[in-house]
């Protein structure tokens, strides 16, 4: 599976640095080795999902409870999301930092995939979500640093793309 | 059996140092609210079915306090894949209560499925959930709430209620500031103990 294990290991090193605890997730593809990672690492405590829209809730209560987390999911997940992230997240000004992998894209070979790419940027804009892209290892740490520190001053969500170029090792 | 009864019959549980309850949005919340809020109380007022997501959340992060989450049918129904999340880290310190008033008071009373057959307590069994029970008097409710208490389990608890509520489900208590109240609150049982 090309899925790049070396990428993965920057944003998971990422994550632990900026002191995430709590990793919820729904597998998918691009996912499978950083949930692994959180899996393995006896420091993080993973929550696997049924439905990605719980684990705005998840980081909700973790967030009260003293506890920074991140919500790992594709961006179909996000779209699934929607109403916990503006009913819970917005509304309770809860920070929450959603890792969203960009399928879809130029690339992208799964047909099911390319709906939700023509429109996540869109909705992430109309909701008033800032977020930025990951397409370089080099942009991992300091980006998702930066991200969490907007989403704890604003109290609100923020959101990182993963894009394709750092997850995938395409031949 | 009434919802506010039930609250009632185990308030003084509730408010105990130590718990933390978490509801959802209308009737549970104006009527907890009408008993007495205390800062150890969120009432997550949208948001349909994350309430028992956000007390895993909570559940998760501090195992040394016990979170008590106040759940309805309309709002369980709404997230049943999150009684399979709730089984599957089985919180010890958790305890799931649904009031089940087989409609969605709230909003005009329109049945939910529960009115039709749907059994939230076989759904949360056939979930994984280690402890459950069906409570349709206030002495059983009492019992099985209690028991669920000392069992240091997960527990989903489901009350089987009448569908009355308050004459309003807006109360004197902004979201915010409940919210911030909360998160205080736990951050000072972190600095006692």
């Amino acid at each position: 599976m090309p899925v790049s294990v070396f990428s993965s290991r920057l944003i998971y090193d990422a994550l632990k640095g900026v002191g995430v605890r709590v990793v919820s997730a729904l597998p998918e593809t691009w996912l499978v080795h950083l949930i692994r990672m959180a899996e393995d690492d006896p420091e993080m405590t993973l929550v696997r999902l049924a439905k990605e829209e719980e684990g705005v809730g998840i980081s909700a209560g973790a967030h009260f409870a003293g506890v920074k987390s991140a919500m790992l999911m594709q961006n179909h997940g996000f779209l699934a999301s929607v109403n916990g992230i503006v009913s819970c997240a917005q509304l309770y000004r809860i920070p929450l930092l959603m890792l969203i992998s960009a399928r879809g894209e130029f690339g992208e070979r799964d047909p099911w995939q390319t709906e939700g790419g023509l429109v996540t940027a869109h909705l992430l804009d109309a909701l008033r979500i800032p977020f930025d892209r990951l397409d370089a290892g080099d942009q991992v740490a300091h980006r998702i640093a930066k991200a969490q520190t907007l989403a704890y001053s604003a109290s609100r969500p923020v959101a990182l793309l993963l894009g394709r170029d750092l997850m995938w090792e395409d031949a | 059996m009434k919802r506010v009864d039930a609250m009632r019959a185990i308030y003084a549980d509730l408010e105990a140092e130590g718990r933390v309850v978490v509801t959802i949005m209308g009737a549970v919340a104006a009527e907890l609210q009408g008993l007495g809020h205390r800062p150890s109380f969120f009432y997550l007022q949208h948001a349909m079915g994350l309430a028992s997501s956000l007390g895993l959340g909570i559940a998760l992060s501090r195992p040394e306090l016990k979170v008590i989450v106040l759940d309805g049918d309309g709002s369980v129904l709404m997230n049943l894949g999150g009684l399979t999340t709730l089984a599957r880290y089985r919180p010890r310190n958790l305890v799931h209560v649904v009031f089940d008033n087989e409609s969605l008071l709230s909003v005009g009373g329109f049945p939910t499925a529960t009115s039709t057959g749907s059994d939230l307590a076989a759904m949360a069994k056939g979930a994984g959930i280690p402890r459950t029970a069906v409570a349709r008097t206030l002495d059983e409710f009492t019992t099985a709430f209690g028991e669920a208490l000392r069992a240091n389990d997960l527990t989903t608890l489901v009350a089987k209620v009448e569908a009355v509520g308050p004459a309003a489900f807006v109360t004197d208590l902004s979201l915010l500031e409940n919210r911030y109240q909360f998160q205080r609150h736990l951050q000072s049982l972190k600095e006692e103990a």
